[in-house]
């Protein structure tokens, strides 16, 4: 399967260029979340554990519908489920559940951050997949994720994510929280019909009250390949922080852009130093006086 | 300084050379390849079914290891929905998704278990006593219990203290034989759930 890198537009700490003759030609993928479309069902959640053969921990009740509490690595998607009392509509509360994982972004801020060559890369339908072979654990990619979702297990020591059913999308076939959501509120296609479907139902939501409906694709990290439709698409934080602007983060950016030639060249110069003092001053000899002022010296901090 | 003499200079850079050869001969840690993960089902044997969960009948595709090749024995790992089922067009439930796990449950019941009156545990008995056990009872209780005619005199033929509980993901075909085994019993409690 050596050739699968043809379909690799991107590789983490990879300075050569992948090779990139191969384009999607007929689009990439995405995957559209309807949230308002929504019943939290959980369905997209057995489904992503059943397929990737994951099961996590049986966990503990906190009181709320939310299971698990929080991403995992055997965990790569999550309702988030998030009450809201619209003080528009008088205080009515308002169930906002969001399917939460990875959105697949076009300029991905984990693969910017990794330091292992090759743990993760970015394919030429739009799919971001950790390779865990070649992951070392150190947990970059979640510091330079916009969205926080990459969790280390404590078992391998190796990050996890949502791979998009990579597997699945490569022989053809929808992911699995796609296809088993009984709601359709998970649509798939490329990303372009998304955009239409989101279209639609953003009309057919404003025509409905919800004035503020809007389609989720952040320009900040170049839009995404799992995108949302919200009712609130002007507060998008009441999605359990779902961030309004998301970038890569300043440091990620100053550390694997300039950061890296000026080191270089830190380190350059600093030799080139070196090799200048070395032909016009030489290294530092020692004489015979130097050696017996030294060993006076030795004598004297002996005897006080 | 320039206490290197001809001879060191040449073992140095002769060293450094050939290293970085070896290096290029494939000593070194090859360009790591990227792959997705491979499919699982590609020759998987595709089996359809019906959930067996609620009345609603979703249709199932079930793959299961081998190609029923004689020395294969099939065991289902992997259950999704069946696009052409006109009921749920490939979507599924949570209970429907995870369906893995109760076909492969240590708590799946699999063969039939009695348990005394007043007794705190379940035996295992053979299919057999089972249903002699089962016949025997309502053998007993429909003998007993019977209506052959009403107090007009008119015949009824019916039996009123049992009832009878089928299965709810049945075919119509199932459907109609359960109903015609039990009706000509006489029973008239009785919930099919046909909607299959």
């Amino acid at each position: 399967m050596a050739l699968q890198s043809l379909d690799i537009v991107r590789r983490s700490a990879t300075t050569t260029h992948p090779p990139t003759v191969r384009k999607a030609q007929t689009g990439t993928v995405a995957k559209l979340i309807d949230t308002t479309k929504c019943i939290g069902c959980k369905a997209c959640q057995v489904a992503c554990m059943e397929w990737n053969d994951l099961r996590d921990e049986i966990g503990t009740n906190v009181g709320g519908y939310q299971n698990p509490h929080d991403l995992t690595d055997q965990s790569w998607t999550l309702m988030r489920f998030a009450e809201y009392e619209n003080p528009a509509r008088g205080g009515d509360l308002e169930w906002l559940i969001r399917k939460d994982g990875c959105m697949h972004c076009a300029d991905p801020g984990c693969l910017k951050a990794c330091p292992a060559p090759g743990a993760i890369v970015q394919y030429a339908n739009g799919i971001v997949d950790f390779q865990e072979e070649n992951c070392i654990g150190c947990g970059y990619c979640i510091a330079g994720c916009p969205f926080n979702i990459p969790r280390i297990s404590q078992r391998d020591h190796k990050a996890y994510k949502c791979t998009l059913c990579s597997d699945r999308v490569a022989v053809g076939l929808e992911p699995a929280c796609i296809k088993s959501c009984p709601t359709g509120a998970l649509v798939w296609g490329t990303k372009e019909d998304m955009h239409q479907h989101a279209a639609e139902r953003v009309e057919d939501l404003k025509s409905r009250g919800f004035d503020q409906a809007g389609v989720y694709d952040p320009p900040g990290v170049g839009g995404t390949h799992v995108m949302y439709v919200l009712h609130h698409a002007d507060q998008p934080e009441l999605y359990n922080g779902l961030p309004e602007d998301p970038r890569i983060s300043l440091s990620t950016r100053l550390w694997k852009g300039v950061t890296k030639p000026l080191a270089l060249a830190g380190i350059a110069l600093t030799a080139l130093a070196g090799f200048f003092h070395f032909i016009r001053v030489g290294r530092n000899e020692t004489h015979e006086s130097d050696e017996q002022a030294a060993a006076q010296a030795t004598e004297r901090a002996r005897h006080g | 300084m320039s206490d290197m003499t001809r001879r060191q200079f040449l073992a140095i850079t002769g060293s450094t050379l050939a290293g970085s050869s070896l290096a290029l001969l494939g000593f070194s840690p090859g360009q790591a390849l990227a792959e997705v993960r491979q499919f699982k089902l590609s020759r998987a044997t595709e089996t359809r079914n019906t959930c067996p969960y609620c009345s609603v009948s979703c249709g199932l595709l079930m793959y299961s290891l081998g190609d029923k090749a004689k020395n294969a024995t099939q065991s289902i790992f992997h259950i999704e929905g069946d696009p052409d089922h006109p009921v749920n067009r490939g979507t599924l439930c949570p209970k429907g998704a995870g369906l893995i796990d109760f076909v492969h449950s240590p708590n799946r019941l699999k063969y039939p278990e009695y348990r005394a009156p007043g007794s705190d545990r379940w035996q295992r008995i053979s299919w057999d006593e089972a249903m002699e056990r089962v016949a025997r009872l309502m053998k007993q209780d429909r003998d007993a219990n019977f209506i052959a005619k009403n107090a007009d005199g008119q015949t009824v033929n019916r039996w009123l203290t049992t009832g009878m509980l089928a299965a709810s993901a049945s075919s119509n075909e199932a459907g109609y034989i359960t109903h015609k085994v039990i009706r000509s019993l006489g029973v008239l409690a009785f919930d099919n759930q046909a909607r299959v």
